[in-house]
């Protein structure tokens, strides 16, 4: 993989060329592009893991497989997926990969602001990490909580819940540096001329998630050292037995976990508003717009977590400020939709797969959206908490969202990262599963939730078996395009054609370079004369 | 679909909220997946093959900004109205305790009654004050569209009025352990005249609903000892076996006269199983835990003396 790109130019960030080689290169890199693969390797691994993991619990739903998963190993095994796939996947999530490997390209800059604390962060990262895994088996067993760890089930159940708490804090430290090595990277480094309304918005969405990372992690980070001490020491924080308070426990945990949330999902939204004009070949439908329902979101998102516990108990207030204020939180979001969707009126489509997943996004992440409004409004809040609705409505958002909007993010910049490009027919081929798959088995999850199916179930009553099994059969289906989509990818990186710098006709700064990019990304830093998006008038 | 009729006022207002809501979900995607489709293949680059750039509208974005928020604002007005509704008991409602413990569902009424199904006269208030003696519960009877999280050290309230005769499911909705989805029990809707037959009718009055209850909970069968029935009325069944099978607590099976290894303040100690024993262990479990088995697992008993008395003679007799 040398990516010569003219015989004078500098070699590729692929090809090592300090003292280290091999291995040892990559694990001591400080190189944003080098970073973002490590990241993007890690945490494909633990997808993959987790997806195995949801995999087995559906087929535990068909109940021949109860002689094999007991009920303790059932509920060890959805914490164990939960904690992967939110933890360890969708928080790093686009910003950990994208993030690092293209914020630099984008506003025109070397690297990030601090290149070793990069990498820092990824230690900590592996970090927690391991000792995730290590909970599973030390200790008294797997965690059995959920991945919501609510007290006092998780001060009093004997499983191994402070390890596992612990690698979350952990993580946090990880995020919290991402964060600010990125907030810093966009005020001191953008290119001469790359004004704040210049930037891609790929660059506003990890802005904004920046700053949630910062502000919000540190609340989930001294919640979960408290878990730790009153498991220890029982300092009576959380525990009623102690004089403690349950549902303090329940209100520090969604203050941080519910802005996580969009932690997850501005940046898909970003990478989604990259591709849409580099496929219609027009500028984005209101740039401002998107860019301030970013930071609407981001500021909003921050005030609505009490809409996860309209069911405890909390002050009637309470619960019709934050019904409120969830349905204020839509709006954004709604915005963003309406806009990609103007985007693509008179634009001139040249459709591929960057494309077709990215209108999956929209429609999928949709349907997520609805179905939150649905939860949002009280009345019918006591009927769906904590159902399989809830269950179906957070895939949609975060897998049909923010899984979807990293796969379309990653088909588009696979190219550059590579410099290979993927066969675009089998990727078709397996978004077809996928996305029937998806909907048997995550539509069937909100109709059994609709019908009564709490969540977190080993055993369910036999009125709901049938679309338990409708369920199961889609995870099939699922796991076969997923497996594809990532067997495609894999093979183009060693076997792909070579793919030209600007595969796409992208306008962004990061089409102007070979693939994939040298070391030092640009030759020469550019200077910024426009906006992002500005297409020629004439055809091309 | 017998099972997830609306059996409760709850459930109608729940659903009028829903199916409003569900309407402008559904009409929204499909403008937003047509528009998309259309686009898609109108403005393809072989039909047009020139761009035009477009920058943006302001009157659009303030279109689509404001008739979202009027819609959104609409669904939290109705939402928030229709669970004022629900969430305010009427005065001359009948209040039962709801006790949820790991991992079982027990009601008390108001005259001392208990029972672990529920039974609820048809078109009557009826008041639930939710406790827990452990973990996070959450008490959810889908027919009722009714769900309210029983917390220790709370007592938690919600409401109905039962529309329909049937027996209809309850759930538990929190994580609370290994048996969590089989924190199950029903609730009983009957004529007011056969709930009151039995609620006034002393310890021995049949069960209502019988007929109702054949494909629920088994009631407890006529000649079971009374002491049996305050073990599975309090849930100590859930813990504990009679017939000497290991569970979560030790067995009560040949427990009497047993010389038995428990922690006293820490300090090891064997001693002899009898009466005062047995109560204490019953009221304060805390103060004497047997070798190998978890200090702070068993609850303490909520028992009347009589009770305990009646518990106690029925686990003398299990040799
Ligand atoms: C959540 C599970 C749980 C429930 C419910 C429970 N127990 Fe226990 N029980 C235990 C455990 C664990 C022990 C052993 C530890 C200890 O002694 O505290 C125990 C110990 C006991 C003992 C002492 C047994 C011995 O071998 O010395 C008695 C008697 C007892 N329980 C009676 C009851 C009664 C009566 C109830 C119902 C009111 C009840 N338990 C409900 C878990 C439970
Ligand atoms: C690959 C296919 C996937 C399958 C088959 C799958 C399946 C499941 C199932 C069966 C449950 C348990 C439902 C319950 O009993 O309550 C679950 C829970 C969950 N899933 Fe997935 N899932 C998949 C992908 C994902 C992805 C991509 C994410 C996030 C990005 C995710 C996040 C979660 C979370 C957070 C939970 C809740 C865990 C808990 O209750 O603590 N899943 N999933």
């Amino acid at each position: 993989m040398s990516g010569t790109h003219a015989s004078t130019a500098p070699p590729s960030y692929l090809v090592d060329t300090g003292t280290r080689k091999g291995l040892m290169a990559w694990l001591t890199t400080t190189d944003h592009k080098r970073i973002g693969v490590l990241y993007l390797g890690a945490m494909v691994t633990f997808f993959m893991v987790a997806m195995g993991v949801g995999f087995v619990m559906r087929l535990v739903q068909l109940t021949t497989f109860q002689k094999l998963i007991s009920a303790q190993t059932y509920n060890a095994l959805f914490t164990v997926h939960g904690v992967i796939m939110i933890f360890l996947f969708v928080i790093p999530g686009l910003p950990a990969v994208f993030g690092n490997f293209f914020l630099p390209i984008l506003i025109g800059a070397k690297d990030v602001a601090f290149p070793r604390l990069n990498l820092t962060s990824w230690y900590f990262f592996m970090a927690g990490a391991i000792l995730a895994v290590l909970s599973l088996f030390t200790g008294g067993g797997a965690p059995d909580t959920g991945w919501s760890f609510y007290a006092p089930f998780s001060l009093k159940t004997g499983t191994n819940v402070s390890l596992a708490v612990f690698a979350a804090f952990v993580l946090g430290f990880s995020s919290m540096l991402t964060g600010i090595n990125f907030i810093t990277t966009i005020h001191r480094l953008r290119a001469p001329g790359m004004k704040w309304f210049r930037m891609p918005l790929f660059c506003w969405a990890v802005y904004s998630t920046a700053w949630i990372q910062l502000l919000a992690t540190p609340i989930i980070a001294i919640t979960l050292v408290l878990v730790i001490l009153e498991r220890f020491f029982g300092i009576g924080i959380f525990d009623p037995a102690k004089g403690g308070d349950p549902l303090l426990y329940q209100h520090l945990f969604w203050i941080y976990s519910h802005p996580a949330v969009y932690i997850m999902i501005l940046p898909a939204m970003g990478a989604i508003t990259e591709i849409i004009p580099t496929f219609a070949k027009r500028t984005i439908f209101g740039y401002k717009a998107i860019a301030f329902s970013s930071i609407a979101i981001a500021a909003v998102g921050s005030l609505v977590w009490a809409h996860h516990m309209f069911t405890s108990g909390m002050s009637n207030v309470a619960q019709i400020v934050f019904s409120l204020l969830t349905m204020i939180v839509a709006v954004p979001s709604a915005i963003k939709v309406f806009n990609w969707v103007g985007t693509l009126y008179k634009g001139s489509i040249d459709f591929q797969p960057p494309l077709l997943f990215t209108l999956t996004f929209i429609f999928l992440f949709c349907i997520g959206g609805l179905t939150g409004v649905m939860q949002g409004a009280l009345a019918v809040n006591v009927h769906l908490h904590d159902t399989y609705f809830i269950v179906g409505h957070f895939h949609y958002v975060m897998f049909g969202g923010t899984v979807m909007g990293f796969f379309a993010a990653l088909l588009y910049w696979f190219p550059k990262m590579f410099g290979k490009m993927y066969s675009k027919k089998a990727i078709y081929a397996s978004w077809f599963p996928m996305f029937v798959g998806f909907n048997m088995l995550y539509f069937g999850m909100l109709i059994l939730g609709m019908l009564g199916m709490p969540r977190r179930y080993y055993v369910h009553l036999p009125q709901y078996h049938t679309l338990h099994v409708v369920a199961t059969v889609g995870s099939w289906f699922l796991v076969l395009g997923l497996l594809g989509f990532f067997a495609t990818l894999l093979y183009a990186i060693f076997k792909g054609e070579k793919a030209e710098d600007n595969p796409w006709g992208g306008l962004t700064l990061e089409w102007t370079i070979p693939s994939p990019p040298p070391v030092e990304n640009f030759d020469e830093i550019p200077t910024i004369t426009a906006g992002p998006y500005v297409f020629p008038q004439e055809a091309q | 679909m017998e099972w997830m009729k609306q059996a409760a006022i709850s459930a109608q207002k729940s659903d009028a909220v829903f199916f409003y809501v569900f309407g402008l979900s559904v009409a929204f995607l499909l403008f937003i997946t047509a528009l998309m489709i259309y686009f898609v293949i109108r403005y393809d680059k072989k039909r047009h093959p020139v761009a035009s750039q477009i920058e943006g509208h302001v009157g659009l974005e303030i279109v689509w900004t404001v008739i979202p928020l009027i819609l959104f604002l609409s669904i939290f007005y109705y939402g928030w109205t229709n669970y004022e509704y629900m969430s305010q008991a009427p005065r001359e409602s009948m209040v039962v305790k709801v006790m949820a413990r790991q991992w079982s569902w027990s009601f008390e009424y108001p005259n001392g009654k208990q029972s672990k199904v529920l039974f609820a006269p048809l078109e009557k208030p009826m008041k639930l004050e939710v406790r827990s003696a452990d973990m996070v519960h959450g008490f959810y009877v889908p027919s009722f569209r009714l769900k309210i999280d029983a917390v220790p050290a709370r007592a938690n309230t919600t409401w109905f009025q039962a529309t329909r005769l049937g027996a209809y499911d309850i759930e538990c909705t929190v994580i609370c352990g290994v048996d969590h989805s089989l924190m199950l029990s029903k609730v009983v809707v009957v004529p007011e005249d056969e709930f009151k037959a039995w609620y006034f009718g002393g310890e021995n009055a049949p069960e209502p609903g019988k007929s109702l209850t054949a494909a629920g909970t088994p009631a407890a069968p006529p000649d079971e000892p009374k002491g049996l029935a305050l073990l599975k009325a309090n849930g100590c069944l859930e813990c504990h076996s009679v017939d000497g099978k290991p569970m979560v607590g030790p067995t009560f099976k040949g427990l009497f006269g047993k010389s038995e290894q428990i922690k006293v303040a820490g300090v090891d100690q064997t001693v002899t199983v009898d009466e005062a024993y047995l109560r204490r262990a019953i009221l304060n479990p805390e103060s004497q835990v047997v070798r190998g088995y978890p200090a702070d697992t068993m609850p303490a008993a909520e028992l009347k003396p009589d009770e305990l008395s009646q518990v106690v003679t029925y686990l003398k007799t299990l040799k």
